[in-house]
């Protein structure tokens, strides 16, 4: 007997419990935009290629286009919706908002959900693929300009904001050295 | 995306049932390489087994001294693991070169090793493949070809395996235990992955219905002065186009024990073993080195769109060799 | 020399930096894009797309496709609904994919042969796989390359004046004392725009509803009206926020194919292009190959400049990249000679990207303009300087300003660039050798006619009406500026509404042109609305509301060379053993015009110049020869540059005032990217000594060159 093709779940989302039934071949990306009227979670690519669908699970970044909606049951989920606190922005969205860290806005979402965790990462002493010295005993690097890039490289933005949106990571990480001045505006 | 049935398995008894039970079944792991694929229509299970739950979440240390990595530890717990930075730096070399912090955190030690080549032909329905369908044909071969394989390809597949995480594991000689419903098993990854020949679809030599349950890697010495360098085609966030795993134990002068791996060159990690031989028991010199890198490369046959990788690798064996030589004079 | 980045206004609104007014709805997920507005009802489309690159669809095996879950239609070319794509649309005659369905021929692999529309996206998806679609194939021709005999003289026409000259030009060559001959290409380029293209059509009480992302409602609106055989009135088209264009989002397959579906259906119907769709359905940048001859005196000045430049097009529509526009406008020479060449191929169709023509032109000029800087032993900057005209090179037309010089003194001051030493293949950094160039840019300052209204609100506050599209550039915010300047008051009183058909005529975002042409038909209406609140007296209502239309006054503007222009510096680190190649420093300095939200326009500027990065360094379509498809067509294959990649690019404005004219905008969406990848071309040059005349530079072709080069 063919297995069922659907199922009932119970998602964890931005604190609140949504109930629904799903077609096993529903993202969670499709389970948020098309089911529950979640839609600041953006659809770039649906291929894990350009990070503008990117959320949290259980505290961890994540790509929603290649989570499949029925194995994120039991998953804390935290979406673009659930950043701010309550109508005060998190840190890192007044800062992409001050500093222009956006243009059309649409990998904005899944570039903020990704610094948020970039930062908490670093916090956490994980090393990136520009930090030099891996040895656990080593001070942790400085969140400097090359970090942020390397580690916020999985967030592609086609309008060309880079520049804007490292200035932004870094202010909201309280982390503004020379090199990432803001310039006059 | 046909449908299909999603179960989870809780213990790995469990898992090992569900796959025995449905011949079109497929494990879930993180789900960014199986996903994408079925999406696009190359995979198409009729189950999936989700995995992640499986209680094969740590890593810990071996009796000898070397270490356990379970199957679902995610790329980005093991690249930051203390004793991976500590014992074998080039494994989190590797693994944060590979991908996105956003897929490290999904990706699963076990999902890495199984995923499958990004070939443009390959993940293409509408163009031919003998690695997706057997017998359509490599137009690889005589089309685009900028960054397939130069060693140990055939006529009928050129395509070379994306894993970062895999080319440094084959450097430090780790074995990939697995389960099935016959017992458990183990393939050390030299032997994990098959030659190309005229079955480029069939890729590793893991048993129907085996679930994979880790990697273990031994105590290598040399891997603590060991290096990963990863050259592609944008700063970051993108495949390799050639990278080395390096590993150098220099004592008086004297190669006591070297560990070479090349990533983007074939069809599996590739484990320069002609150039560890010409390196053991002699000088650590640039001549040694670039001795060493044209022995094995000696073999290499590329095609006319990707000679520049013979170069590179080449480039890579003898920098990176050198600058492990020098931190060890240090 | 100044540079302004403060308040150049009488009020303060305009020139100084302001946050985007849905700033806040961006960064909280708020902010709808055209696939996230819900309908009850909502059906889910998807097209299928040829795997042939030329011939005719036989079968359309639709039967067993309906059997399946969910599916409630199939259209294809035997049951589609009758379009009319034979109409002049306000760019010309529309692309022949609009007229979806309509035959059986096949002009390209990737051509739109079926839509299937399901309930959910995932039943619309498989069975869009499973459909089965019978073709008679034939013989196709991809090959795109410099010296195709089958290249022609395409026709002149309000667009592209295909060749212009003066002078000898062999003549010219003769008799010089340097002459630079040669070859640049750049290879298929993608918009890539981060939203992919998106519709949902719907009949809503006797009118088209379409929510769409593009780049112009009203233009959009009126080519399905014209398609469909539509009233222009009972189609309305909506764009409130659109994830990127770049010349990308006019009227394609997908909003055909939503309109279609939602006739057939009677319920409104979605259609979302996959990012693979994209690459062969919304057009891109034609390769280019393009020569370059150009002879100089012995001090360096021009007597010879010609360049001619190759692209191609699809077998059923002409599209021309008129890369050789630009030397139209930059240089003079005694011998002039700009032509443009096309060859038909069976590929899409081509079309408008970031700085269309002046993109890839400026890789080949300003490259040569650098080799012949180096066989005179003249500073690039000099040289250029050398050879500034007087007046428009081949229109003879005066510029209405020009301060491209003053852009280059002020970057090369603020690059440093007096201390570099010009020969190359000198400064090592461990592993990288280093280098810097520099490149000029220009980029046409055009207008279009635009209606608005201005609205004095009850409650103290006003609403503008434009019917502009925000793709990013920051439209929303300028109107709102340039109404609260018009109007003397706080522009936190300023409410603005766009992107909606029904707001009547406007120019699209594009070309550089919408801040300009929107800009001035916001300040007349907001000017006209100010002179009547002095009258005094109360305001009713319904408020009081001044309507604008810029026609005549764009009619009465002089003939003039009208441009922006600008300097751009770059600094490349290249490791020649990995080929890998890093941009360390941009900078760019631009002229362009009055600079209405500093904040916004530096973000266009860099995202300009980001884009010329990633023209220099990643990007590539790579089109299988025999399949007629592409072998990269997704973002881990193509690649656009990454965080990793890009510095903290810098860009900043001169004064750039402009006498007479009305408006003193001249547009910012284009400039950056020009003249980019030539800067850093001329950097790795200046690097490594190695000419890079094909784009991208990327690793292969750097170790290649090495290996050519000895003592590299």
């Amino acid at each position: 007997m063919a297995p069922p093709t659907s199922s009932a779940v119970t998602l964890h989302i931005n604190g609140e419990k949504y109930t629904l039934t799903v077609d096993h071949r529903t993202t969670l990306l499709d389970a948020l935009r098309e089911r529950l009227d979640l839609t600041g979670t953006k659809k770039g690519c649906d291929q894990g290629q350009c990070g503008a669908c990117t959320v949290l699970l259980d505290g961890r970044r994540s790509v929603a286009c290649l989570q499949l909606a029925v194995a994120a049951e039991g998953r804390e989920i935290t979406t673009i919706e659930g950043v701010a606190d309550g109508d005060r922005l998190h840190p890192v969205q007044q800062a992409f908002l001050d500093l222009d860290g956006y243009q059309c806005g649409y990998c904005t979402p899944g570039q903020i959900c990704s610094a948020v965790a970039v930062i908490e990462e670093h916090a956490a002493g994980w090393p990136s693929a520009v930090t030099e010295d891996l040895r656990p005993e080593a001070e942790a690097p400085a969140l400097t300009a090359d970090e942020i890039r390397e580690r916020m490289s999985g967030n592609l933005c086609r309008c060309g904001a880079y520049a804007q949106i490292v200035r932004a990571v870094a202010r909201a990480a309280e982390n503004v050295t020379d090199e990432v001045k803001e310039p006059v505006a | 995306m046909r449908e299909f049935g999603y179960q989870r398995a809780h213990d790995v008894a469990g898992a090992v049932a569900l796959l025995g039970a449905a011949p079109d079944a497929r494990l879930l792991g993180g789900g960014t390489n199986l996903v994408d694929l079925m999406k696009a229509g190359v995979e198409r299970p009729g189950l999936l087994v989700d995995v992640r739950d499986l209680p094969l979440d740590e890593i810990r240390a071996t009796a000898d001294g070397g270490l356990r990595i379970g199957a679902t530890v995610s790329n980005s717990d093991l690249a930051a693991h203390p004793a991976v930075r500590r014992h074998y730096p080039a494994l989190t070399q590797a693994l944060l070169a590979g991908a996105s912090g956003q897929l490290r955190n999904m990706a699963t030690v076990a999902g890495n090793l199984l995923q499958r080549t990004r070939c443009g032909y390959f993940a293409d329905l509408a163009k031919p493949c003998n690695k997706r369908a057997p017998g359509t044909g490599c137009p690889a071969v005589t089309g685009d070809h900028r960054n397939h394989a130069i060693l140990g390809a055939s006529v009928h597949c050129v395509a070379t395996h994306p894993s970062d995480m895999a080319v440094a594991l084959a450097a430090f000689d780790a074995v990939v235990t697995y389960e099935t419903a016959d017992g458990p098993g183990e393939l050390p990854l030299d032997a994990f992955y098959l030659p190309v020949g005229d079955t480029p679809h069939i890729e590793t030599a893991l048993p129907a219905g085996a679930v994979i349950t880790g990697v273990t890697l031994p105590p290598v010495l040399a891997a603590a002065h060991s290096r990963y360098r990863k050259v592609r085609e944008r700063a970051s966030y993108a495949f390799a186009i050639g990278s080395v795993a390096t590993a150098l134990d220099v004592r008086d002068g004297v190669v006591r024990d070297v560990r070479l791996a090349f990533g983007a060159v074939a069809s599996r990690p590739w484990r320069a073993r002609a150039a560890e031989r010409v390196l053991v028991g002699g000088p650590a010199d640039a001549d040694a080195f670039a001795a060493a890198a044209d022995a094995e490369l000696a073999a290499a046959e590329p095609l006319p769109g990707n000679r520049y990788k013979v170069t590179l690798t080449r480039n890579l064996v003898v920098t990176e060799l050198a600058r492990l030589a020098e931190e060890a004079t240090r | 020399m100044t540079t302004t980045t403060g308040s150049s206004s009488a009020t303060g609104a305009t020139g100084a930096g302001r946050t985007r007014v849905e700033g806040r709805d961006k960064v909280t997920g708020a902010a709808r894009y055209a696939g996230e507005i819900p309908f009850a009802g909502l059906a889910h489309g998807w097209l299928v797309l040829s795997t042939i690159a030329r011939g005719r669809v036989t079968a359309v095996a639709d039967e067993p496709v309906l059997a399946m879950p969910g599916v409630l239609a199939v259209l294809h070319h035997g049951n589609a609904p009758r379009v009319d794509a034979d109409y002049v649309g306000m760019l010309g005659r529309p692309n022949p994919v609009v007229g979806l369905f309509q035959h059986d021929r096949v002009p390209f692999t990737g051509w739109p042969v079926a839509l299937v529309v399901a309930e959910t996206s995932e039943q619309a998806r498989e069975a869009a796989e499973a459909l089965v679609v019978g073709y008679e194939e034939e013989p196709h021709d991809v090959a795109f390359r410099a010296g195709r005999d089958d290249a022609y003289r395409p026709e002149d026409s309000p667009m592209v004046q295909a060749d212009a000259g003066k002078g000898d030009v062999r003549a010219q060559l003769d008799g010089a004392a340097f002459v630079v001959d040669a070859q640049y290409t750049t290879p298929e380029e993608h918009h890539c725009t981060m939203e992919p293209h998106a519709a949902t059509a719907r009949w809503d009480d006797g009118r088209l509803d379409v929510i769409d992302s593009n780049q112009g409602s009203g233009w959009v609106a009126a080519e399905i009206a014209q398609l469909f055989s539509l009233d222009r009135d009972s189609v309305r088209v909506r764009s409130e926020h659109i994830g990127g264009a770049f010349g990308s989002k006019g009227l394609s397959a997908h909003q055909v194919a939503a309109v279609m579906a939602t006739t057939v259906l009677g319920r409104p119907v979605r259609v979302v292009m996959t990012r693979r769709q994209m690459f062969s359905l919304v057009g891109y940048r034609s390769p280019t190959a393009q020569r370059v001859r150009i002879a100089a005196d012995a001090d360096g000045r021009l007597r010879a400049f010609d360049h001619e430049a190759l692209n191609l097009t699809s077998t059923v529509h002409e599209f021309v990249e008129t890369s050789a526009v630009l030397g139209r406008v930059l240089y003079d020479a005694e011998a002039h000679r700009t032509r443009h060449r096309v060859v038909r191929l069976d590929v899409p169709t081509p079309t408008w990207m970031r700085a269309p023509g002046e993109a890839p032109g400026s890789f080949a000029i300003e490259s040569a303009l650098d080799e012949l800087a180096e066989k005179c032993g003249i500073d690039p900057i000099a040289l250029r300087a050398r050879n500034e005209p007087a007046t428009g090179p081949v229109s003879g037309l005066p510029f209405s300003s020009r301060n491209v010089l003053a852009c280059f003194e002020e970057g090369a001051r603020r690059f440093g660039w007096a201390d570099r030493d010009p020969r190359p293949g000198l400064r090592r950094e461990g592993r990288w050798l280093l280098g810097t160039g520099t490149a000029a840019a220009s980029y046409p300052s055009g207008v279009g006619r635009s209606t608005a209204a201005v609205t004095a609100e009850a409650d103290g506050t006003f609403t503008v009406r434009i019917n502009a599209s925000d793709i990013g550039t920051g439209a929303r915010t300028a109107m709102t500026l340039v109404a609260a300047d018009a109007l003397q008051v706080n522009p936190d009183l300023v409410r603005t509404r766009i992107g909606d058909s029904d707001l009547g005529h406007a120019m699209i975002a594009g070309g550089s042109t919408g801040t300009r042409s929107w800009g001035w038909a916001v300040r007349l209406a907001a000017a006209d609305l100010r002179e009547r609140l002095a009258l005094g007296g109360g305001i009713p209502p319904e408020g009081i509301t001044a309507r604008s239309d810029t026609a005549d006054a764009i009619d009465a503007l002089p003939q003039q060379e009208r441009h922006s222009f600008g300097a751009q510096f770059a600094e490349a680190a290249v490791d020649v053993t990995t080929g890998e190649v890093r941009v360390r420093r941009l900078l760019g300095i631009f002229a362009a015009g009055a600079i209405v939200n500093p904040l916004t326009a530096r973000s266009q500027l860099t995202g300009g110049m980001t884009w010329g990065l990633s023209m220099a360094l990643h990007e590539e379509a790579v089109r299988d020869a025999a399949t007629g498809g592409h072998v990269n067509a997704d973002l881990a294959g193509y690649h656009v540059a990454s965080h990793a990649d890009v510095p903290l690019v810098e860009a900043d404005w001169v004064d750039d005032p402009v006498p007479g004219d009305p408006v003193g905008i001249k547009g910012v969406g284009e400039i950056g990217i020009v003249g980019v990848a030539a800067a850093i071309a001329n950097a790795v040059w200046h690097a490594t000594g190695v000419r890079h005349r094909e784009l991208p530079i990327r690793p292969d072709r750097v170790l290649r060159a090495a290996g050519e080069t000895p003592g590299a």
